[in-house]
């Protein structure tokens, strides 16, 4: 199949960039996505020219690694998949495709379609785990957690911080990523302990790394390629709500 | 060729006393360093896998000053996050028999007997503390109805000892390892520095004293010095090319180091694992693991005649070859994994295989669909079969799957000794990037186990025994040995982009994995090794001739990452065969073709090969030397492997 490919380029974070049209002829549609754009790339380093920087690194949709708008759409067209997993059979012969980084203030450009993503970094560092030094931990099966529980725990634990929810919002918010990792701590009884001061410190962080607010479009979830339910926003919130109202605020860690 | 010198250097450092108190025994005698003088050390980390963030977390709770660095973006991304199976831990949850020996000898015989016994014992030994960890931090594993923790048989294991989190057990566990480093760095123990290649180990008077690091964002080239280098940068199939590893996945680390003098050892066990999804053209650029669980309900086979143009499912049995259960039949399809490998590759290179590409076998579940029903395939496989689906665009419950073998994991690394230190003073190496735990050959679910026993709960202990004699040594980067590595690193910088030639860095890869793959992949022989011997060095040759790296050094280069890793990549395919040809036996995961049972069982020669062979860099041109550490069993005995 024929594509025409209109690609964000920009040589650098402080560079202007602009979209640059691409003919790519002859795609295997059992290729993948990313399949394509590796073939493009060579073509572009033979001719000359400087290939187009996009991150990836498993290819199975697991590590989070890439992504990026796809006609508008995170990831593109298929529901609960990432560009890695996405294969050109899923277009058509004459398709005009137009690909731009992820776009938001927390996520400044790096080059092309390559995003500096290590706000989620930061908001995981603000009390995104349980405080358990190596050594220190009792018996695994001293506390049996009900399945349903362990099981929606996992499933806000399965996202994968690909950041396609702050992309697809229109207010660039983080709540869903956030949300998720607030739900998947907070719900287990090992978490407890830190709910208050993981849920205000890991909001508090979200707020200062410059994510917009969220305003339940929605988009992320319809987006997301784990599909992460929007009901782990409103676990936080109300977990953040609480302990505000108790006058809880961020923990300050300190080295041993 | 040369013949490799022979020389024993090596001391394994494993203690004295029974196999059952050694690690206790040690631990009591190892030295410590008082708490208020932690903070005075320096540790670098590079990898952020299960062995890394585990290792730099663990270490930071401790009180050292840890510097970690990773290439990707985040340390969030390492490899080990796509790890499916599971993590074994010798828990006996299923009273089922299991026990630290019986955990400890599986993996020692799974190894093909050419793992450290000592070694493995411990990592058997701390394997239930691993688990209660990850729980601890809150690690979701799947749990029964009673809300304790459930348990799966898995790579023919015949207790249930491995611990899941759906397919994600990897992802899991390696996100509860980051939050723990992300604790840390929050409490300013640990630096992190993503988007950071290590590209040299700096060595001085012998010792590892820090590494140079290029940022990947910015390209300037930083020095960083500490006490201790620790390395957990993961294994090196992808020399294949085609791997189930991530793209990143490299050797270069390891590499850098070894030509700093860090012995690397057993460089040609590789694992290669059986039921991978065909490629399907030469854009080609990774390949995809489907569970080996999938072997429990499906069954392998391929149409007798290789001109056969039916649809499978219009093919009658009695034109079906099912190989496998022909050939083994109390084991059939679940055969371990090199011997299910070697078989679909014969089948594959008679002219039998299947696909547009004539390049895989069938994993058929119409008869368990049949038996069990559509649901109960379903529920088990569920996952599997979509992302099967997604990848080939075939619906597994109608047509049968196609698969075939593809590079998985590597048993070799760099050389350690019981305390997990190279025979470089002050360098450490964990995880899949060091030799020490699984022999010719791992079992499933033995890799996450392994990278968290070493960072978790082996490495803390033996570092401090190490740092004690540097209380209060300085760790300068303004010396000799840190400038000469730094202008070392900027002149192969350079070199790749002055030659300004015609050809990619991906498509000298290609060419290369294709050559390790045919002589050192599945089956070896000494005539295709040799001949591998000739054809890497001329592919080398013209890739320092003819490679078009663009751009330059001063800013995001992606292909200029790539040229250094298949740099590295050529010297190390090349060392692959080396050792491979060298080993004159065939064990675990490294099949020489002329050391078989007349059944086509590997044949070990344990008088000869009992033996971990550690190479010695001497030099670009240079014959490595052959250095050897003779294995010794006590505790088990060494037995033949039969599948009939």
């Amino acid at each position: 199949m024929n594509l025409t490919l209109h690609i964000w380029r920009q040589g650098g974070p402080d560079q202007p960039g602009r979209m640059v049209r691409y003919d790519v002829k002859d795609v295997n549609e059992h290729s993948s996505f990313l399949e394509m754009l590796d073939v493009l790339n060579q073509q572009l380093i033979e001719k000359g020219d400087d290939p187009i920087a996009f991150d990836h690194d498993c290819r199975e949709g697991i590590c989070g690694s890439c992504g990026f708008v796809i006609n508008g759409e995170a990831h593109g067209p298929l529901p609960k998949t990432t560009v890695c997993q996405l294969h050109m059979r899923h277009f058509k012969s004459g398709d005009t495709l137009h690909l731009e980084p992820w776009r938001s203030r927390a996520f400044p450009v790096l080059k092309d379609l390559m995003v500096n993503r290590s706000a989620f970094d930061r908001i995981i560092q603000a009390g995104g785990y349980i405080s358990v030094s190596t050594g220190s931990a009792p018996e695994a099966n001293l506390t049996p957690i009900p399945k349903p529980l362990a099981d929606r725990a996992f499933e806000a634990a399965e996202c994968i911080g690909c950041g396609a929810c702050v992309a697809q919002c229109p207010n660039g918010a983080a709540n869903l990523f956030t949300g998720a990792k607030v739900a998947h701590l907070n719900l287990l009884p090992q978490g407890q302990a830190e709910r208050e001061t993981r849920a205000v410190g890991m909001v508090e962080q979200m707020e200062q790394e410059g994510f917009g607010s969220c305003s339940n479009f929605a988009e992320c979830e319809a987006v997301c390629p784990k599909g992460i339910s929007i009901d782990n926003i409103a676990r936080m919130n109300r977990d953040y709500l609480k302990a505000k109202l108790q006058g809880v605020n961020r923990l300050v860690v300190v080295g041993a | 060729m040369e013949s490799p010198n022979v020389s024993g250097v090596l001391d394994s450092k494993i203690p004295a006393g029974p196999l059952e108190s050694k690690w206790e025994d040690h631990k009591g005698h190892l030295r410590l360093v008082n708490p208020n003088n932690k903070r005075k050390f320096t540790i670098i980390v590079v990898g952020s896998g299960l062995a890394g963030a585990s290792a730099a977390a663990s270490f930071g709770e401790l009180g050292y000053k840890v510097k970690c660095f990773c290439f990707q973006d985040s340390p969030r991304r390492a490899h080990s996050i796509a790890a499916q199976g599971g993590i074994n831990a010798a828990k006996n949850y299923h009273n089922d028999g299991d026990s630290v020996f019986r955990l400890f000898y599986d993996t020692v015989k799974g190894g093909d007997f050419r793992s450290r016994e000592a070694n493995v014992y411990r990592l058997a030994e701390v394997s239930v503390q691993i688990i209660d960890q990850c729980v601890a931090q809150g690690v979701p594993f799947a749990r029964e109805y009673g809300g304790l923790l459930d348990n799966r048989s898995f790579g023919g294991a015949q207790v249930s000892r491995t611990f899941y989190a759906r397919g994600q057990t990897g992802q899991q566990l390696l996100l509860g390892a980051y939050q723990a480093l992300c604790r840390q760095i929050d409490a300013g123990t640990v630096t992190m520095f993503p988007r950071h290649e290590m590209l040299d180990l700096v060595v001085e008077n012998g010792r590892a004293v820090g590494i140079i690091t290029r940022n990947l964002v910015t390209g300037a080239l930083d020095r960083h010095a500490a006490h201790a280098v620790v390395l957990a940068t993961g294994g090196y199939s992808n020399v294949y090319y085609l791997s189930t590893n991530a793209k990143g996945s490299n050797v270069t680390a390891a590499w850098r180091a070894h030509k700093r003098g860090a012995f690397f050892a057993n460089a040609c066990y590789t694992q290669i694992h059986p039921t991978c999804i065909p490629a399907s053209g030469d854009y080609q650029s990774k390949l995809t693991l489907m569970s080996e669980s999938l072997r429990n309900d499906g069954r392998i086979w391929v149409p007798k005649n290789p001109d056969d143009k039916r649809s499978p499912d219009q093919i009658p049995d009695a034109d079906r070859d099912y190989y496998l259960e022909r050939k083994y039949p109390s084991f059939g399809n679940l055969v371990p994994r090199d011997v299910a490998a070697r078989n679909a590759k014969s089948v594959v290179d008679e002219g039998k295989g299947v696909g547009p590409q004539k390049n895989g076998v069938y994993l058929d579940f119409a008869d368990s669909i049949r038996r069990l029903g559509r649901k109960t395939i379903e529920e088990r496989y569920g996952n599997l079969f979509e992302m099967y689906d997604k990848i080939t665009g075939e619906n597994p419950y109608v047509v049968p799957m196609r698969i075939y073998p593809a590079p998985h994991y590597t048993m070799g690394g760099l050389w350690v000794d019981y305390n997990l230190m190279s025979n470089v003073p002050g360098l450490f190496v964990l995880g899949e990037a060091n030799f020490s735990d699984h022999g010719a050959n791992r079992l499933g679910a033995s890799a996450l186990m392994q990278g968290l026993a070493d960072g978790y709960f082996v490495i803390p202990y033996t570092i401090g025994d190490y740092l004690a004699d540097f209380l209060n040594a300085k760790t300068p980067t303004d010396t000799d040995a840190f400038a000469a590595a730094e202008a070392e690193v900027r002149a192969g910088v350079d070199r790749f982009l002055k030659i300004q030639g015609k050809r990619t860095a991906d498509s000298y890869h290609r060419e290369l994995g294709r050559i390790v793959w045919d002589y050192c992949g599945i089956a070896r022989t000494a005539e295709g090794l040799r001949k591998a011997l000739e054809l890497i060095p001329a592919l080398r040759e013209d890739f320092w001739q003819n490679l078009r790296i663009p751009g330059g050094s001063a800013a995001v280069n992606q292909e200029l990452e790539k040229a250094g890793r298949v740099a590295d990549y050529f010297d190390l395919g090349e060392l692959m065969c080396r050792d491979a040809l060298d080993r004159e036996e065939s064990c675990g995961g490294h099949l020489r073709e002329e050391y078989q049972t007349p059944e086509g069982e590997a044949l070990r020669n344990d008088e000869k090969y009992s033996y971990v062979a550690a190479w010695e860099h001497n030099g670009a041109g240079k014959a490595p030397t052959l250095h050897k550490e003779p294995l010794a069993f006590e505790a088990v005995k060494l037995t033949q492997r039969s599948y009939k």
